[in-house]
C-alpha cells in the first residue's frame, strides 16, 4: 500500500536562518574537507569554541555592530551573545590557555557565526566561516604565509578565478593623521572609504580647511591601487617619511608572495578599510568570480589580544562557506549513492551485497520494495539500483 | 581586456545625458541608440552591454552583480544604501531632495505626516531634526498628498520647482543635492578593475573640463 505524503511545506524559520538540504550539505562538506585539509597540511590545528559567549568580553571585542548581535540572558542574568565572529573567541582561548605553552600558535576553525541582518529578510544571519589565526608572530613572514595558505586552499577547493586585494590600515591612518591632525577627523574621512564612497570622500576633502597641496595628497590616496609599483607613489605622499616602514612591510610582503608563486592572485589597494576596528596593519579582502560580496577577508590585529590580558601580535583570515558555494555555481552534481531494493524473502541476499559494498567504501542504502510509493521517482535519487525481488535464485532485475 | 562590461542605465532623461557623456569620453555609441526599445543592448566593438532599468532599480542590479557598473542618482543611493562603490560624480541631472508643503501651512504637532517616495531618506532626515513623524510611502504624484490632506509635508526630488509651483506648493528645506553617480559592484570592481578604471579615467577628464 502506498503512503500518501502531504504536499511539501516549509515551516517558518526565524529571519535569516536557513536549512542545508542534502545536496547543499554535501557541497559544503566537500569544500570544508578540501580547505581544512590544506590548513592541516600547513600545520594548523583545529579548535572549537562555544556558540555562546559573554557579551561584555567577546561581544565588545568582536567589533561587530551591537545591533547585529543576537543577545540573550543566561540563568545568572548575564548577557550572552551568539558568537558574531571567531577571531575574538580564539583570541580569548589563545590568551588564556595556549600561549603559555608555545609561541607562536597556528589555529584553525570551521564554525557557524551569527549576525542579525538589518536588510531585507533573505540574507543569512547564521553562516559558516572557515579560517585560521596565527597568534604570537609579528613578522611579515606570518602575513605572507596566511595569504599564501588562503590562495592554496582556494585552489585546492577548485577555484581558479579569484583576487585578493591587500591594504595597510596603519599606513592610511598615519597618512591621514599627519594631514588632518586629529583622530576624530581621521575617522570621519575614513568612513567614506569604509563605505566605498569615493565621491563623498572627494567632496568631504574639498570642504575641509586645508592647504591645496594637502587636499591633493588626500585625494591622491584614491590612486594607490595596483602592483607594488604604487608603493613609490605612496611614499611620495608621506611627510618626513612617517609611515615609510609600513610601505616597507607591504614591499616585503609582495616580495615574499612572489616567492610563494602567488603574485597573480594579489594586488594592492591602499584605500582598503573596513568596519572591523581591531585590524591594525596589513588587511585583505578576497573576491571570487560569480559572487558579488567578498568571499573572505583577513588581516593583522596586533592589539586585540591585549583586551584578553596578553599583548601579542596576531594575524588571520576567514572564508565564508556560503559565498564560496555560490561562486561554485549551480548545484548539479549528485552524490554517488547506490540502493538495494528488496522484498522480505530475499533480504538475506540483499544484506550480503550491501555489507560487501559498504566494506568496500561505497555508500549504499537498503529499501524494502513495499515501502516505496512511486518506484520511478524513488530510484531517480540513486546512482545505481540493485534489485532482490521475488523467490530466491531468480533474476535480479525486474 | 576582452571581457564584456555590463552597465545598468536608468531609463529616461538621465539616460540621454549619460549617453552624451560617454560619447564625449570617446565611446562610439550608435546614434539610433536612444530610440531603441530594447532593454538589453550589446555593443560588440566597445565590449559593452547596456541594461535599461527603472532608475530606482539600477543600484540593486549593480549591488547584486547582474551589472558590473551603473549610473544611479544620488537620491537612489541615499534611499537604498546599496553596498557598492560610488566612483564618480557625473555632474549630470542636477536636482535636489527637499521638504515641501502648502504655503503657510502648519505641521500637525500631534502626528505630523510626511508623504514620500523616499521613506528611508525622509525618516532619517526628520530623526536628525528631532521630529517625530509618520512616513507615508507613495509611488508617484507626491504633490497630491498635501493638497488632499493625506500629509502635511512631502519629501521629494525637485529639479526646477515648476511642479511644486503649479500645485501651489513651496519648498521649506533642502535635504541633499542630487546628481548622477557612476557606481560599481564590489566584486566587479576587483575582477574587472582595468576596464572600470579606464572608464573612470575617461569620464573624469570630460567632467573636469
Amino acid at each position: 500500500m502506498c503512503v500518501e505524503l502531504p504536499m511539501p511545506f516549509m515551516f517558518e524559520k526565524p529571519l535569516g536562518m536557513r536549512d542545508s538540504l542534502p545536496l547543499l550539505y554535501e557541497r559544503k562538506k566537500n569544500l570544508r574537507l578540501a580547505v581544512s585539509g590544506e590548513f592541516e597540511a600547513w600545520g594548523y590545528q583545529f579548535i572549537e569554541t562555544p556558540a555562546l559567549e559573554y557579551y561584555e568580553t567577546i561581544g565588545e571585542a568582536s567589533s561587530i555592530q551591537n545591533q547585529q548581535m543576537f543577545k540573550l540572558l543566561d540563568q545568572q542574568g548575564d548577557t550572552v551573545v551568539l558568537r558574531p565572529d571567531m577571531t575574538a573567541p580564539i583570541a580569548r582561548v589563545a590568551a588564556s590557555k595556549l600561549l603559555k605553552q608555545q609561541v607562536p600558535v597556528r589555529l584553525a576553525y570551521s564554525a557557524n557565526v551569527y549576525r542579525a541582518q538589518q536588510k531585507e529578510g533573505g540574507r543569512a544571519a547564521e553562516f559558516e566561516q572557515i579560517g585560521i589565526e596565527t597568534i604570537g608572530d609579528g613578522t611579515i613572514s606570518a602575513d605572507s604565509e596566511i595569504i599564501s595558505l588562503l590562495i592554496s586552499s582556494l585552489k585546492k577547493a577548485g577555484f581558479t578565478k579569484f583576487q585578493i586585494s591587500i591594504g595597510h590600515i596603519g599606513f592610511i591612518q598615519q597618512l591621514m593623521l599627519d594631514i588632518l591632525g586629529r583622530e576624530d577627523r581621521v575617522s570621519q574621512l575614513s568612513n567614506y572609504l569604509i563605505e566605498r564612497n569615493y565621491v563623498g570622500y572627494r567632496d568631504h576633502i574639498n570642504s575641509l580647511a586645508l592647504a591645496n597641496i594637502d587636499k591633493q595628497r588626500l585625494i591622491d590616496i584614491l590612486d594607490l591601487k595596483g602592483t607594488e609599483n604604487i608603493l613609490e607613489k605612496a611614499g611620495a605622499l608621506l611627510e618626513h617619511n612617517r609611515g615609510a616602514e609600513k610601505l616597507n612591510e607591504l614591499a616585503q610582503l609582495m616580495q615574499q608572495l612572489k616567492e610563494y608563486g602567488a603574485e597573480q592572485y594579489v594586488s594592492l589597494d591602499l584605500t582598503l578599510m573596513n568596519t572591523i576596528s581591531y585590524y591594525s596593519g596589513i588587511v585583505f579582502e578576497v573576491y571570487a568570480e560569480g559572487v558579488n560580496f567578498p568571499v573572505g577577508n583577513g588581516g593583522r590585529y596586533n592589539s586585540l589580544l591585549k583586551k584578553f590580558g596578553r599583548d601579542t601580535p596576531a594575524t588571520g583570515f576567514a572564508l565564508r562557506v556560503d559565498r564560496l558555494i555560490e561562486a561554485m555555481g549551480t548545484l548539479k552534481d549528485q552524490a554517488e549513492i547506490e540502493c538495494v531494493i528488496f522484498t522480505p524473502e530475499r533480504k538475506q541476499d540483499a544484506l550480503k551485497l550491501v555489507n560487501e559494498r559498504r566494506a568496500g567504501g561505497s555508500r549504499i542504502a537498503m529499501q524494502d520494495l513495499n515501502g516505496i510509493g512511486d518506484l520511478d521517482s524513488f530510484t531517480k535519487n540513486y546512482s545505481e539500483v540493485h534489485y532482490f525481488i521475488g523467490a530466491p535464485g531468480k533474476d535480479e532485475t525486474p | 581586456m576582452n571581457e564584456m562590461l555590463t552597465m545598468a542605465m536608468p531609463k529616461g532623461r538621465i539616460f540621454e545625458e549619460a549617453l552624451e557623456l560617454l560619447r564625449q569620453a570617446g565611446y562610439s555609441l550608435p546614434q539610433e541608440f536612444e530610440d531603441s526599445r530594447k532593454l538589453i543592448i550589446d555593443l560588440e566593438d566597445e565590449k559593452l552591454r547596456f541594461m535599461l532599468a527603472k532608475p530606482m532599480d539600477v543600484a540593486t542590479y549593480v549591488e547584486q552583480g547582474v551589472a558590473d557598473i551603473g549610473i544611479a542618482g544620488k537620491d537612489v543611493l541615499l534611499e537604498e544604501e546599496p553596498d557598492v562603490y560610488e566612483l564618480l560624480d557625473l555632474h549630470i541631472s542636477h536636482c535636489y531632495l527637499a521638504v515641501a508643503g502648502v504655503l503657510g501651512s502648519a505641521i500637525n504637532e500631534a502626528a505630523p505626516k510626511i508623504a514620500t517616495k523616499y521613506p528611508n531618506v525622509a525618516s532619517h532626515y526628520f530623526r536628525e531634526q528631532g521630529e517625530q513623524v509618520e512616513i507615508i510611502k507613495l509611488n508617484g504624484s507626491i504633490e497630491l498628498a498635501p493638497l488632499i490632506g493625506l500629509a502635511e509635508r512631502i519629501v521629494d526630488i525637485v529639479s526646477t520647482g515648476q511642479t511644486l509651483k503649479e500645485n501651489g506648493l513651496v519648498e521649506f528645506e533642502r535635504i541633499a543635492e542630487v546628481t548622477s553617480r557612476l557606481i560599481a559592484n564590489r566584486a566587479s570592481y576587483r575582477l574587472k578593475e582595468q576596464r572600470i578604471s579606464e572608464m573612470v579615467e575617461r569620464l573624469s577628464k570630460i567632467i573636469n573640463k
